[in-house]
């Protein structure tokens, strides 16, 4: 009966202490970086006429890279700015909610990239398909994470999802709009909308806590 | 049987409201006061009588600042309180154990 009681107990404390270990890093710096880095490397690639097929797949995913790496590190800096371990059981938990939409995008992303030629139409495909990815990697991290991530990823999976119609649209290469368009609604999308949540963030975030 | 492991338990973490507030701070290196109450689902005045208990007992340290010109009041375990959360953890485990045995 008594070890009723205190198994209880540990019950208890276990679920408290596994509901409360959430995600509790500043995320306004690190969206603003990425939205950003998104509305910079549209227009650089707008600029430079990156137009090729193979090109627009690759630059994109070195942005992609980049801005992770961008975004682990500052992490990382907050992270030891708090003294508090960089690799703690919530970052693990959002780190395993992302991973599979992230790897399929990669995957499926770098497959193609060895069709010699790589066919535009199909190109047009990655926007949406990497919004829609890229906002169910969010949404299954916001179960982990404060404030409104989970919303954040529902607004690129419907992104992705309107965008999808479009990119089905262009069966005809002779009517397919220059690559160079594709940059701009990368830059709309991961860029603007980025940017966006990230000032939201930046004004509201903490009020909650007091 | 576990009479004397029973009160061998430490009386300031044993009581359930304590006990919450020592394992959110236990799961986190520091919570806000606001971060307690609502996850702990606790009055202003309740939180606050606990949270002195456990200060007193120095299991808690309270640091009071201001964020965007508003008090921000954060709570972490000390040292100690971390210490005395785990015996009483391990004291837990261990009455388990024996009824089990």
């Amino acid at each position: 009966m008594e070890s009723d009681w205190a198994a209880d107990r540990l019950n208890q404390i276990r679920t408290l202490m596994d509901r409360s270990a959430s995600y509790r890093r500043t995320l306004a710096p690190t969206t603003l970086a990425a939205g950003t880095i998104g509305l910079l490397a549209s227009a650089v690639a707008w600029y430079y006429g990156i137009e090729s097929p193979q090109a627009f797949v690759s630059f994109w995913l070195a942005v992609a890279f980049f801005t992770l790496i961008c975004s682990i590190l500052m992490i990382r800096r907050q992270a030891l700015q708090r003294i508090e371990p960089f690799w703690s059981l919530p970052t693990r938990r959002i780190a395993e909610g992302m991973f599979p939409p992230f790897a399929v995008g990669l995957v499926g992303s770098l497959i193609p990239l060895n069709l010699r030629p790589l066919p535009p139409e199909l190109v047009w495909w990655f926007p949406p398909i990497w919004m829609v990815l890229y906002g169910c990697g969010l949404f299954s991290a916001g179960s982990f994470m404060p404030r409104g991530i989970k919303l954040f990823g529902m607004v690129f999976v419907i992104t992705g999802c309107l965008s999808l119609l479009g990119a089905i649209e262009p069966t005809n290469t002779q009517s397919l709009p220059n690559l160079k368009h594709a940059h701009l609604i990368m830059g709309g999308s991961f860029g603007f909308l980025h940017l966006a949540y990230g000032l939201y963030l930046y004004l509201t975030e903490r009020k909650e806590e007091f | 049987m576990n009479a004397e492991a029973c009160l061998q338990l430490d009386k300031v973490i044993h009581e359930r409201g304590r006990m919450g507030i020592m394992s959110l701070l236990a799961a986190n290196s520091e919570l806000s006061f606001t971060e307690i109450k609502k996850t702990l689902a606790m009055t202003d005045g309740n939180l606050s009588v606990h949270i002195r208990t456990l200060g007193q007992a120095e299991y808690v340290s309270v640091s009071k600042s201001f964020f965007k010109n508003r008090p921000l009041t954060t709570c972490r375990l000390t040292p100690k309180g971390r210490r005395a959360f785990k015996a009483y953890i391990n004291q837990l485990q261990s009455i388990v154990e024996e009824n089990q045995a």
